[in-house]
């Protein structure tokens, strides 16, 4: 009677401790060794619109695919990675009286809640709340994002890999003047706004 | 002097008009890279390289029409070279 009072016990246990396990959220890596993850940067201009990119994108993320609203995180995108195709624009998007990426050398984002989420399929939406910080200036913003859980699909991007994927977009504008990038000074040849897009995708290997 | 400099600023602009159109007639800036979407078939993201292409915009245009109009007026300083017929004056001896 003892025997069978310990096993069920330990089954209870053990159960437990596997649903614990499941339920963990993983933890998302965000440094792309494929170098596909990117930043897409825009101001409107009168001549041309200064469209760039970063590619240098680094974070962690938290995110549990049984209960998509607890996700956390953190996303740094390097300020020296910002590239644009005209020489002279690139070097004056680095220079002091821009980015000043030699004093700021990181851009991040920062989750803090996120709501209204919404999951079909492998799909979750919602609007992501967070402190964004750009040019030492530190922000709260709430953007709409898109996350796409693609299960057991690492090794088909990195062989030898096992593991899961997530992929984040989200698009959103910022108002250069409230990170102290030339507030008020040139809007009649760059607009005051930018407009970003985020398309990244983490991995969370198993062994 | 006036001919070397006038033929120069021909050249110029000839030479900056025509590259500007054989590269495709950008009405942007001049760009030294251009990006390359690559899709990810696994994530769907769209990746962008940079690859470096000397593309001319309308500031390249510009200066070059601006360094030849520049040499064409400076042409305007130097005299035409005139050859003035010699006369012979025939002095009587005493």
């Amino acid at each position: 009677m003892n025997k069978i009072k310990t096993t069920t016990l330990l089954t209870t246990l053990l159960a437990g401790i596997a649903w614990g396990v499941q339920a963990a959220p993983e933890t998302f890596d965000f440094k792309d060794p494929k170098g596909v993850n990117n930043a897409v940067f825009k101001l409107d201009a009168p001549l041309e619109s200064v469209n760039g990119s970063a590619s240098g994108i680094s974070g962690t993320v938290l995110f549990d695919p049984e209960n998509p609203a607890s996700l956390s995180g953190k996303i740094i995108v390097a300020s020296e990675s910002l590239t644009v195709p005209n020489p002279m624009q690139k070097e004056h998007l680095h220079s002091a009286t821009w980015l000043d990426v030699a004093t700021y050398p990181q851009i991040t984002f920062e989750s803090k809640t996120f709501a209204n989420v919404k999951t079909a399929d492998n799909v979750t939406t919602g609007d992501l709340t967070g402190t964004f910080t750009l040019k030492g200036v530190s922000k709260e913003i709430t953007t709409p994002v898109k996350l796409t859980y693609l299960k057991d699909k690492l090794s088909a991007r990195v062989p030898n890999l096992k593991g899961d994927l997530l992929v984040i977009r989200a698009n959103f504008t910022i108002n250069r003047g409230d990170f102290n990038i030339q507030r008020g000074q040139y809007e009649d040849k760059v607009s005051p706004t930018i407009d970003l897009s985020l398309s990244i995708a983490g991995a969370s290997p198993k062994p | 002097m006036k001919r070397l400099l006038q033929i120069l600023a021909l050249l110029i602009l000839l030479s900056t008009a025509g590259t500007w159109l054989v590269t495709g007639a950008n009405r942007g800036w001049t760009k030294t890279s251009i990006p390359v979407k690559t899709l990810d078939a696994v994530t769907g993201i769209e990746g962008i390289s940079y690859q470096p292409k000397f593309l001319p915009g309308v500031d390249f245009l510009g200066a070059g029409v601006l360094g030849a109009l520049l040499l064409g007026g400076a042409s305007l300083f130097f005299r035409t070279k005139t050859t003035t017929p010699q006369t012979i004056t025939k002095t009587a001896t005493p």
